[in-house]
């Protein structure tokens, strides 16, 4: 267990290294640089400001002092918002995006997981094709267009809740519906599966043949094998609710960590990009080796290697 | 049978007619078996059956035949500003327009109406599915060749090839693809316009260099998945009979790849890659939506769908149209793909 733990974390860490890399390079092959786009600097106090934030050094030299700063924490001064470090950013960002993610997968999941148990349990009935034909629409609807048309519906036409921002709590059920649209519909079909798949195992006869109670025999053994498969799929889901809210967050005008990564790559932030990109990796790539992690230990017929 | 004039005796008496080779006829009569059906009039079969899937492959081809024949003979072109018709609903005409259809001239009506600019929609929308068509088979069809190539050669070789091979794949399967796609496409775009101004580069310029960005992004990230796939076909394949028998032989490792392996696992592959294309037309969408996608005026579903966001207090149609088509296409491709899965997954028969 702890060789195979010690092992994700590497490849995990080496995975966060290549994408900084990566997205280090990148961004400076970006042409222009974050002081171009603004009214006319003289060159004097251009090569001044270059000289500040190290930007006149060799392209070597920058990254191996990023990557020195990176690794003691410090993320930098943003080049564009004066007076405010990248921690800073992050910090007054995320909780945003995180809250709306956070909401979003804990619908999918609770009415994805029961709903695809219900079509399971009643395989065949009119009520599971209706679910199968919603769900199968579900997963082809992308994220945009769920988000515009409820935008439409409920906020242009019904004037039901403000479309803007993020004041109370009922501008939260828009952009939560729309992020968590897809995935309770995946949840569902594949939930609605590996319900099948367990309903007809061997072992789910023996528990009716002996007259055990129903409802304990599904959720004492159907239910915790059906459900490995979802727990597989909740860490590419919290990634995707990172990613999808960047449609969101530009639909719904949210302040969040997508919109500023987005931003800051148009306004060649160096720093932003840069610490947007790795926490936002780094916080996906460790989502993943968590749900493997729990995934090995709720099912004992996965041995560790 | 003929009598035997002793009959005591034991001898059996046997009727050396019985004992000519049967005739072709009466060979016919014995065969009792159905006529063997080979894999690809099998999997057809269980195909046309499919009555979800045979819908969605019409589907699919009426899709076709909008965005890629009809824009020939479609009066308008995608990027004409017809003058004093902006922002029309419907088949609806602007005062010119109603103007020479008085006088007796013959107007082709703008069955989707214009947009702000003026151009007529339904040929824009027929060029975004275009767009959004083209990049899913060609991205699927990228996709196809990396990881079935990647796959094949890791599994094939093994020992530290593959392992070498495969954590290449589990690092590129954990990068968040968003942050780098978004990433890649703000840095291709400049160095690939620079490039298209070079001679003998002009096709860039006419694909669009976001276009091509996006297909390299997908060259970049997205094969993964199917080279795991390949990988654990073949790695079951590779032990079977005939692949010693090739190799006895003295055929090379990349002849029994290609002859043998990639094509026993062909159904696999065929399934994998019609799922691939709607998951790429969902990937454009997503990065024209945001404004990364192709270059204006070339429209695309997920751009429309953008630009009619800032209208959709009035328009509501000009953003239903294109987010209705796009949806339309992922759900077909999608049926389809799972159709063709029930019809060619060996491990689906029964």
């Amino acid at each position: 267990m702890a060789k195979y733990i010690v092992k994700r974390i590497g490849l995990a860490i080496v995975t966060i290294w290549v994408v900084a890399t990566l997205t280090f390079f990148l961004m400076n092959f970006v042409p222009g640089g974050p002081f171009l786009s603004e009214k006319a600097v003289s060159p004097k106090a251009m090569a001044a400001l270059e000289e500040k934030y190290g930007l006149d050094k060799p392209l070597w030299e920058q990254y191996v002092t990023y990557m020195t700063d990176a690794l003691h924490g410090d993320f930098g001064a943003s080049l564009k918002q004066r007076g405010r470090t990248v921690m800073s950013i992050i910090t007054s960002k995320f909780p945003v995006s995180a809250r709306v993610g956070g909401l979003a997968v804990l619908a999918a999941f609770c009415i994805g997981v029961p709903l695809g148990c219900f079509s399971a349990m009643n395989r065949g009935k009119a009520l599971d094709s209706f679910i199968i034909v919603v769900a199968t629409f579900g997963i082809a609807v992308p994220s945009f267009v769920v988000g515009t048309v409820l935008m439409y519906v409920f906020s242009v036409r019904l004037g039901w809740v403000s479309s803007l921002g993020l004041k109370n709590w009922t501008n939260y059920i828009l952009p939560v519906t729309a992020l968590a649209f897809y995935p309770t519909a995946y949840i569902t079909r594949l939930m609605r599966s590996s319900m099948l798949d367990v309903l007809g195992q061997d072992y789910m006869r023996t528990a009716r043949a002996k007259g055990l109670n129903q409802i304990i025999s599904l959720f004492k053994h159907a239910l915790r094998n059906a459900i490995l498969p979802v727990v597989t799929y909740m860490g590419p889901l919290l990634a995707y609710t990172v990613t999808g809210s960047f449609i969101v967050e530009k639909i719904f005008t949210i302040p969040g960590l997508g919109g500023e990564f987005i931003g800051s790559i148009s306004n060649r932030d160096y720093t932003v990009i840069m610490g947007t990109t790795i926490f936002l990796a780094s916080l996906i790539v460790l989502m993943n080796v968590v749900v493997d992690i729990a995934y090995k230990l709720i099912d004992p017929r996965i041995k560790l290697k | 049978m003929k009598d035997n004039p002793n009959p005591l005796s034991f001898q059996s008496r046997l009727n050396p007619d019985d004992f000519f080779p049967a005739s072709s006829e009466e060979k016919e009569s014995l065969v009792i078996m159905r006529e063997s059906v080979g894999f690809w009039r099998d999997g057809m079969r269980r195909f046309r059956k499919n009555k979800i899937a045979m819908v969605s492959l019409v589907i699919v081809i009426l899709i076709m035949i909008f965005s890629f024949i009809v824009p020939i003979f479609y009066p308008y072109t995608y990027e004409q500003q017809v003058k004093g018709s902006n922002n029309l609903a419907p088949m609806t005409y602007s005062e010119e327009e109603q103007a020479r259809i008085d006088a007796g001239e013959s107007v082709f009506p703008h069955i989707l109406g214009t947009d702000k600019l003026g151009r007529d929609y339904a040929i824009r929308v027929m060029m975004g599915s275009r767009i959004s068509l083209i990049v899913g088979l060609v991205a699927a069809f990228i996709i196809l060749v990396i990881g079935s190539v990647f796959g094949s050669v890791a599994a094939f070789f093994g020992g530290w090839v593959d392992l070498i091979m495969m954590r290449l794949v589990d690092i590129i399967y954990t990068v968040p693809d968003v942050l780098l796609i978004v990433l890649l496409s703000f840095a291709l775009k400049a160095p690939l316009e620079t490039l298209s101004m070079q001679p003998g580069f002009g096709w860039i310029r006419t694909l669009g260099p976001n276009l091509i960005s996006i297909f390299i992004v997908f060259a970049l990230l997205y094969w993964v998945g199917m080279a795991r796939m390949v990988r654990g076909q073949i790695l079951a394949l590779k032990e079977s009979e005939y692949v010693t028998a090739a190799r006895a032989l003295g055929a090379s490792s990349a002849r029994i790849i290609r002859k043998h392996l990639l094509t026993n696992c062909i159904g696999t592959l065929i399934v994998m890659t019609t799922l691939q294309i709607p998951s790429s037309i969902f990937t454009e969408s997503f990065l024209s939506f945001l404004g990364l996608g192709v270059a204006v005026p070339m429209p695309s579903l997920g751009s429309l769908a953008s630009e009619a966001l800032n209208g959709i207090n009035t328009y509501p149609y000009l953003l239903f149209i294109p987010a209705g088509l796009i949806s339309l296409i992922i759900l077909s491709f999608n049926l389809l793909g799972d159709g063709l899965r029930d019809a060619f997954d060996p491990k689906m028969k029964n």
